[in-house]
């Protein structure tokens, strides 16, 4: 917790209605400013009370603060900076413990999340079972979405016309297992824009939930296989269709600076959302008509940490005959957040709550989301409100659609 | 066991479950509000839901003799919700429902955790909106606008929370809930209630007048070289007849804290900008437009942007709105100073402020609501260097003086709080004083609604004005302390 980031903090408050906590509990110590006078305490020889742990923990990291900060404050490097310290000095709960090592010890892993296929189907019949057992299973269990079957990418998906960049792309753990065709997706729009993709077989998890939740050396070890890999590929540029992974990677230098070398290949290593990055390219494929309404949810590592709002909103904008709305509250989060949902159920569900009330009240036919957590937290919601399965797809599976012309009504309707 | 302990414990009986806190870690994250120069830890902070919580705590505080203290969204920038040690902290962030929307009888009621923004929010589509709006809007509560009577920039026309006010519910002082209204018979007691710091009581529930958006917005921006242009163009302005909704300045230093900040992108090389925003009936925004123009390129304006769209108008508010925590991007601390001048004594205000810098070495960036000569000089200092927060405090007070002698006053619109008490006298004499006291006590007469503030020393109720009882000169010195 660096004391001179805390010290840019003016008080001001300008952050209280962007926190989720603090729109959910209103306590000052639920809310950014809060937090940082807390870390301020800590930093002054305050020891780490379970209490402190307890707001540090219930920050979903959103960093909705970060974008409503008039003094620039560093929120983000700061929680991170403070998670790391409650995973060294805090004690957690013996069930505390054994949920985060079972978490920890999935998800970063495809190989695993695959075995966990048949598990996740029968979990959720076992929704209620779990449930007793433990909330935080209860919550894996009535997350865990219909798995379609697996999708082999090949190691380079050429460009379909005259080739315009070169890049790879980040396949991700929960995007590649649960979602595989939103990587299948993205890799044709690209590929029709005229890019070379190049997706490396071998590549492992980007680190992101390691970093989001202070597990420092382990998102270091993770960025640094996630840089190799991709030098190895020879792409500079990687392209990434998960806000969390995005968001992780395009933090690579600060978190590998204790390393100059390392840092200085992340650096090198040009990392851009999807929308971001089709946006700086500019279109060349033709759009072809989608008739459709579509909610466009904002993934708070898509919007607040990355500032990519405007570039998804044009890019659908941009295809004709589909219809654009708004979700009322888009800046508040959706209580995915990570592992967030997992850990902090209980928060977690009402955030869901709110969101699938103002998802439903926008009454699009399709929401699109740019992140894997978002999209399993929204349709938990939305089941969990009794109206059924909501159709989801990322931008990339829209955008695939109106390139090769297909079906607006198979856009996000489940296919086990 | 103190007072304060006892009371504690009933304290839990009379809220839900988790609206008592005590552990002292959690209780420190109370100790300031906007204004961080002052601290105090509450001695315990209750988070009620309804008006009978709130009406429950303070009849115990009353029982045990327990002072309170309440507070919204802790955004004062007078310390007006600093807490007291040895009292209850009654904090109404979770009393955040809008109860009723009357668009027929253009009205709104609201509890006071509900943020200024919100209630425009909540009305806006059906072309309605709250009028006064400080630039913390999107974060300062209903409740604390009541309780200093916050202005804002569009306050020029069209007045402050004390004009959008029509009725209040109110906690009294000893517990009881009673309806002020502005349509009361006889003295105006919600007039007195409003702008009184949480002195007289505490609101629940607010009824606030929505004003019908207007026809037309139109909203320019003007760079002058100099402040001393910008300050022509505005009595200039006045002087022509037009009533512009808002009329803003900024200095030098705050455009760089701003652009540095929210990148608002406001001219190159401005030594000074104005902000004018006219707002009405289409035909008189035209007409009042070309007047302001002519009037800013005559006072030697060298740039004149005129906002196209509402993004445009949102991107040159947002470097004025934002101005005070952007100070912070340039400046490890600094103190927000509010005062007010007469118009005309703009000029030689500012020539003040600019010889105190001179001589104490502080810099001082100056944001003001020109049009009612509203001053918000920010005073820049470095905590960590050694005396710096010292002179900071002397220039930010000498400030003040420069205000009072040029006719005008110490507060505008942030309030007294802690902060300004100690300056009351300048303003105001003894029998004043006095005077203001007498109200208060026949509200408070024991003294337990927010004591401390606003008043330069605490005097019991019931004895009679002008004999001095209270803080020994010696403690009021800082010489000595008492226990």
């Amino acid at each position: 917790m660096d004391p001179e980031l805390i010290r840019d903090c003016v008080h001001c408050g300008f952050c209280l209605p962007t926190c989720p906590t603090y729109v959910l509990w209103g306590e000052e110590m639920d809310s950014p400013r809060g937090r940082i006078h807390l870390m301020g305490q800590h930093v002054e020889g305050t020891p780490l009370t379970d209490a402190m742990a307890g707001h540090f923990d219930a920050c979903l990291g959103c960093m909705a603060c970060v974008t409503a900060c008039p003094s620039g404050v560093r929120y983000d490097r700061l929680i991170e900076q403070t998670r790391a310290v409650v995973e060294r000095e805090h004690v957690r709960r013996p069930d505390e413990r054994a949920i985060r090592a079972l978490v920890f010890a999935l998800f970063p892993y495809r190989r695993r999340l695959r075995a966990m296929r048949l598990p996740m189907r029968l979990g959720r019949r076992l929704r209620r079972f779990l449930e007793e057992v433990h909330p935080s299973l209860g919550a894996m269990a009535e997350l865990a979405p219909d798995v379609p079957r697996p999708v082999r990418l090949p190691p380079l998906v050429r460009a379909r016309r005259r080739r315009r960049a070169r890049v790879g792309l980040l396949t991700g753990c929960v995007q590649g297992e649960f979602f595989p065709q939103v990587n299948a997706a993205t890799a044709r729009v690209l590929a029709l824009e005229g890019c070379d993709v190049v997706i490396p077989p071998g590549q492992g998890c980007c680190g992101a939930l390691s970093l989001h939740s202070g597990r420092e050396a382990e998102a270091r070890r993770f960025a640094r296989r996630t840089i190799a890999t991709f030098e190895r590929a020879g792409v500079e540029t990687v392209v990434v269709n998960a806000a969390g992974c995005g968001s992780s990677m395009k933090d690579y230098a600060e978190v590998l600076a204790d390393d100059p070398a390392w840092a200085a290949r992340a650096r090198a290593l040009r990392t851009r959302d999807l929308a971001e990055f089709l946006a700086e390219l500019g279109p060349v494929a033709e759009r072809r008509p989608l008739p459709v309404t579509v909610a466009y949810h904002d993934a708070c590592h898509l919007a607040h940490a990355q500032g990519v709002r405007a570039q998804p909103r044009e890019l659908l904008r941009a295809i004709p005959g589909l219809e654009l709305r708004e979700i009322e509250e888009s800046a508040i989060c959706c209580g995915s957040a990570g592992t967030y949902n997992i850990f902090q159920p209980e928060a977690a569900r009402e955030l869901g709550d709110r969101k699938a009330e103002r998802v439903l009240a926008a009454g699009a036919d399709l929401l699109v989301s740019a992140n894997p957590g978002c999209t399993m937290q929204i349709a938990a919601s939305v089941r969990r409100a009794g109206k059924g399965e909501i159709r989801v797809a990322h931008t990339a599976e829209v955008l695939d659609a109106s390139l090769r012309g297909l079906d607006p009504g198979m856009l996000g309707r489940s296919r086990r | 066991m103190s007072g304060l302990e006892r009371l504690t414990e009933r304290l839990a009986a009379a809220l839900p479950p988790d609206a008592v806190i005590t552990d002292p870690v959690r209780l420190r994250t109370y100790e300031c509000d906007g204004l961080t120069y002052h601290r105090a830890t509450p001695g315990v902070v209750v988070l009620p839901e309804t008006a009978e919580q709130v009406a429950a705590v303070v009849r115990l505080c009353g029982e045990h003799g327990v002072p309170f203290v309440a507070r919204g969204s802790g955004t004062g920038l007078s310390g007006g919700a600093l807490p007291r040690t040895d009292g209850v902290l009654i904090v109404t962030s979770r009393m955040r429902r809008i109860v009723e929307i009357d668009i027929p009888n253009r009205r709104a009621v609201v509890e006071p955790g509900v943020t200024n923004l919100a209630i425009t929010e909540a009305v806006r589509e059906r072309g309605y909106y709250y009028a006064p709006d400080p630039s913390s809007q999107q974060v300062c509560s209903i409740g604390g606008n009541v309780a200093e009577n916050s202005g804002g920039a569009h306050c020029l026309k069209y007045g402050f929370t004390v004009n959008h006010v029509l009725a209040a519910e109110i906690v009294t002082p000893d517990g009881e809930i009673v309806e002020l209204s502005a349509m009361d018979a006889g003295y105006d007691l919600l007039g007195a209630f409003i702008g009184s710091e949480g002195t007289l009581g505490i609101a629940t529930k607010i009824t606030v007048r929505l004003s019908r958006a207007p026809e037309a917005v139109t909203t320019l921006l003007a760079a002058f070289t100099g402040i001393e242009a910008g300050g022509q163009a505005v009595s200039a302005i006045i002087a022509a007849g037009v009533v512009p909704a808002a009329i803003e300045m900024m200095d030098a230093l705050a455009i760089e804290a701003a652009e540095a900040a929210v990148h608002c992108g406001y001219p190159a090389g401005a030594g000074a900008v104005l902000v004018v925003e006219l707002d009405g009936p289409r035909a008189e925004v035209e007409r009042q437009f070309a007047a302001v123009e002519r009037i800013c390129r005559d006072s030697g304006a060298f740039e004149v942007r005129v906002a196209a769209t509402a993004e445009e108008r949102a991107a040159i508010w947002k470097g004025r709105k934002s101005a005070f925590a952007a100070v912070g991007r340039i400046s490890p601390a600094y103190i927000v100073q509010d005062g007010v001048v007469p118009r005309t004594a703009l000029p030689g205000v500012l020539a003040g402020i600019d010889r105190l810098q001179e001589e104490f070495g502080i810099r001082v960036a100056n944001v003001f609501h020109a049009g009612d000569g509203n001053l918000h000089p920010l005073v820049l200092f470095d905590d960590t260097v050694p005396g710096e927060a010292e002179r900071a405090e002397t220039v930010s007070g000498r400030i003040l003086d420069l205000c009072v002698e040029h006719g005008g006053s110490i507060t505008g619109e942030h309030g007294v709080g802690v902060d300004k008490a100690r300056y009351m006298p300048r303003m105001f004499t003894g029998d004043d004083l006095d005077t203001m006291q007498l109200v208060r006590c026949a509200f408070d007469p024991r003294g337990l609604a927010n004591p401390g503030k606003v008043f330069p020393t605490p005097r019991l109720c019931g004895e009679a004005p002008g004999v001095r009882k209270g803080a020994h000169p010696l403690v009021e010195a800082g010489l000595a302390e008492q226990f």
